[in-house]
């Protein structure tokens, strides 16, 4: 009886639609930056940045690719001008959009006209992919697991993660690629079939993060090849990670 | 001997450690290992004003003293010293990273084999590309390469192993890949909030472990007064940082003996916990929870209603989905007699952590060297004796059930306390850091033994910082785990072992 009644108390555990959960209040994603004006001289939200994610020119601006979303601006911010809300719809495939303005209330989106045709054409029911860790700090390589585990389920989606770049359609990079991965990368690279999709995730992934333009770094791969989808979050959520791809493949 | 004697959580004065002559240094320290109770926890060097200075602290469970020991050489001129490795096993890594990263010659070491690569490293010619593999010839034996990208989504690494048919004779593992050059950064990042990040990110997977025991060290050197409470709170995330990854560990051990019930049910009972996290303070890993000085994010009244209903809800699953794995003889068969490591063969090594405790050794930095909220715990470890794959699975489960009892009792604790804890934000600009000191901190992480040091100049500066990840012990131990088991039962080993790759290449 043992095995039945465990099957019965975890009950269903898949969320029914990935689109549709709301995270708690506190959860930080999209932020909202409101166009109250700054206080004479304040730089308080520049100053505490670890990632310099943030500037200060007219108004500010936060760049998503550089952000930890550690909340330490919302908090230092005199003005109360930074919120941000549990909004994880926020991966792109235009590295310009990870960039939030002032007064911007729309979501981050994909831009649907730089999508490659061969990706709508042959990835909307299936869509295998290699994860390679470069430099990952493995909770991004954590969160990317819990894609395929039984509460988020991409494998309904035809999504999955591969273990040969021979089977895999793309590539998911996490990491701010160090020195040591960056042939290790290229090789993986070059074994994957065209079309070759290459989805960034995470911060450290995106910009290199807190570890940016140290020695042990070398971001050169990513010069190369056009980068198909920008995965926000330290780590990405699950949730960021799935709605992402969808967007991307789905017609 | 000439040694400062101290304890866990502790700043000295880095003038009042003697400084003695390196043949002091190792005459003193291999008598004092001996005993073994006592162990390495850390040792070192950096370049200090003119000259190379080296730290060494050894801990004495037994009395949870740490001995301090230094010893300083000539910046420019080349070393060869007599290894201590020799007489002591454990300080292999040690001695293998001073190597790498001065050039120290160490003779009669039996493999100066590089660390990971570090891009500061004394010999630039040595690159990842020229590892030097150990070879074993022979007409029955083949070798089996497999990384740094692995099949799975996990970090990188090389495994290399050499096999007589399906029999691991020995296994390689080459490091080096994740590192990032963190160190290095807790010196070149100022600010307060930038090096909380990097704590954070030295392994993702134990964020409150490498936080909490940055944040403790950064509390000595600012003279900021502990708070019960605050530690308390910071312990229910240890707590609970433990029961995530231990339930998690024993999902993947599940995938890994094909048993897809276990690997279902446990991984889809870490959800609520690092979930819970998320309910907290908006991050499932625990990030941005615990600040120096401060608490972000009061656990209130609602908070706590909710963890033990999480917790409560948790452990009745939990405790059916164990009972069931832990008695069905298709898992045992593959758990029992694999992998095993001998007593012996940990002391050796200097193992840590759950992996140690597998084997008989009672080392558990909550009991022999108590931290913070722990002074006030009776918390006696758990150990098994086969030193097996099933060992280490038997402790994880005792240690989910033993914390989820802990968690409990810190709520209990919570509502009597009279005190409140600092949740008011800190402006680190406003704190000086005490000058010329050393500070050391010990947290018994998942994982096992983290050690953060720093070392504050004369300015009030910080120096020096240095992490020692439990990896960094243990990663000899899965290589002796894995000798004369099948190759197939590699993944069961390397995931009973667990062990961190951005930890250990930081």
């Amino acid at each position: 009886m043992g095995i039945i009644d465990i099957l019965i108390h975890q009950g269903k555990q898949y969320i029914p639609d990935l689109s549709k959960p709301v995270l708690p209040e506190i959860y930080r994603g999209l932020p909202h930056l409101s166009t109250k004006a700054c206080g004479e001289g304040c730089n308080a939200c520049v100053d505490i940045c670890p990632t310099d994610a943030i500037v200060h020119t007219q108004g500010i601006s936060l760049d998503l690719g550089k952000c930890v979303f550690c909340g330490e601006c919302q908090s230092e911010c005199p003005e109360q001008k930074i919120k941000f809300t549990n909004d994880y719809k926020i991966a792109t495939n235009d590295r310009k959009r990870l960039v939030i303005a002032e007064g911007m209330t729309e979501g981050v989106k994909l831009d649907p006209d730089k999508v490659r045709a061969e990706i709508k054409q042959f990835f909307g029911g299936s869509l295998k992919l290699r994860q390679v860790s470069a430099g990952g700090d493995n909770a991004d390589e954590n969160e990317l697991n819990a894609c395929s585990n039984v509460n988020f389920d991409m494998g309904r989606y035809g999504i999955d993660w591969v273990a040969s770049p021979r089977h895999a359609d793309g590539m998911v990079i996490s990491g701010p690629i160090t020195e040591h991965m960056a042939e290790p990368v290229q090789i993986c690279y070059d074994a994957i079939p065209f079309p070759k999709i290459i989805i960034l995730a995470g911060t450290n992934a995106i910009s290199g993060g807190i570890f940016e333009g140290t020695k042990s770094l070398n971001r050169s791969f990513l010069d190369k090849y056009p980068i198909d989808l920008y995965v926000p979050g330290y780590p990405p959520h699950p949730l960021t990670f799935i709605n992402g791809v969808l967007a991307m493949i789905r017609k | 001997m000439n040694y400062l004697l101290t304890k866990n959580n502790t700043t000295v004065d880095l003038n009042a450690i003697p400084v003695i002559s390196y043949d002091d240094f190792s005459t003193d320290v291999s008598l004092l290992v001996q005993d073994e109770n006592r162990h390495c926890v850390t040792y070192y060097g950096w370049k200090h004003l003119e000259v190379l200075k080296f730290i060494c602290a050894i801990a004495d469970d037994a009395t949870a003293a740490i001995y301090l020991f230094s010893y300083e050489l000539n910046v420019h001129e080349k070393h060869h010293l007599a290894s201590l490795t020799h007489h002591i096993f454990a300080f292999h890594i040690f001695e293998r990273e001073i190597h790498e990263n001065f050039g120290i010659y160490f003779t009669d070491h039996p493999w100066l084999k590089p660390v990971r690569y570090a891009y500061d490293r004394a010999d630039q010619n040595n690159t990842i590309a020229n590892y030097p593999f150990f070879k074993i010839t022979g007409n029955e034996i083949h070798e089996v390469g497999v990384g740094p990208i692995h099949a799975g989504v996990i970090e990188p690494g090389h495994f290399r192993f050499m096999c007589n048919g399906e029999n691991v004779l020995h296994l390689e593992i080459q490091l080096g890949f994740q590192h990032k050059g963190t160190e290095n950064l807790f010196l070149t990042k100022s600010k307060m909030s930038q090096r909380h990040l990097l704590a954070e990110s030295i392994a993702g997977d134990t964020v409150v472990g490498h936080a909490y025991t940055f944040a403790r060290n950064m509390e000595q050197l600012y003279g900021i007064k502990e708070n019960l409470k605050l530690e308390l709170i910071r312990s229910i995330a240890l707590e609970l940082e433990r029961i995530a990854v231990h339930v998690g560990n024993l999902s993947a051990l599940c995938t890994d003996v094909a048993y897809q019930l276990g690997s279902a049910v446990f991984g889809a009972l870490r959800t609520p916990i690092i979930n819970y996290f998320q309910w907290w303070c908006g991050n499932r890993f625990s990030r941005t929870l615990i600040r120096t000085g401060y608490n972000p994010y009061p656990l209130t009244p609602a908070l706590c209603d909710r963890l033990v209903g999480v917790l409560d809800d948790f452990e009745k699953k939990y405790i059916e989905m164990s009972e069931e794995m832990f008695h069905l003889p298709s898992v045992l068969a593959r758990l029992e007699r694999s992998g095993i490591i001998t007593q012996e063969q940990m002391h050796l090594v200097g193992a840590v952590g759950v992996p140690a405790r597998a084997t008989g050794i009672k080392r558990d930095i909550r009991t022999s060297h108590p931290f913070a909220y722990y002074k006030h715990v009776k918390y006696e470890p758990v150990t098994q004796i086969a030193g097996d794959t099933l060992s280490h699975a038997v402790i994880r489960d005792h240690e989910i059930k033993k914390s989820i009892t802990l968690i409990r009792t810190f709520l209990s604790l919570l509502d009597t306390m009279p005190i409140s804890e600092p949740q008011q934000k800190i402006n680190y600009q406003t704190l000086a850091l005490k000058p010329n000191q050393f500070s050391i901190a010990l947290t018994e992480s998942w994982r096992g033994e983290i050690c953060h040091t720093a070392v504050t100049n004369a300015a009030g500066e910080l120096e020096h910082y240095k992490i020692k990840d439990p990896s960094m012990h243990n990663w000899l131990a899965l290589a002796l785990a894995v000798r004369n088991n099948e190759i197939s039962d590699f993944p069961i080993c390397n995931k009973t072992f667990d062990l961190s790759y951005c930890g250990h290449d930081l």
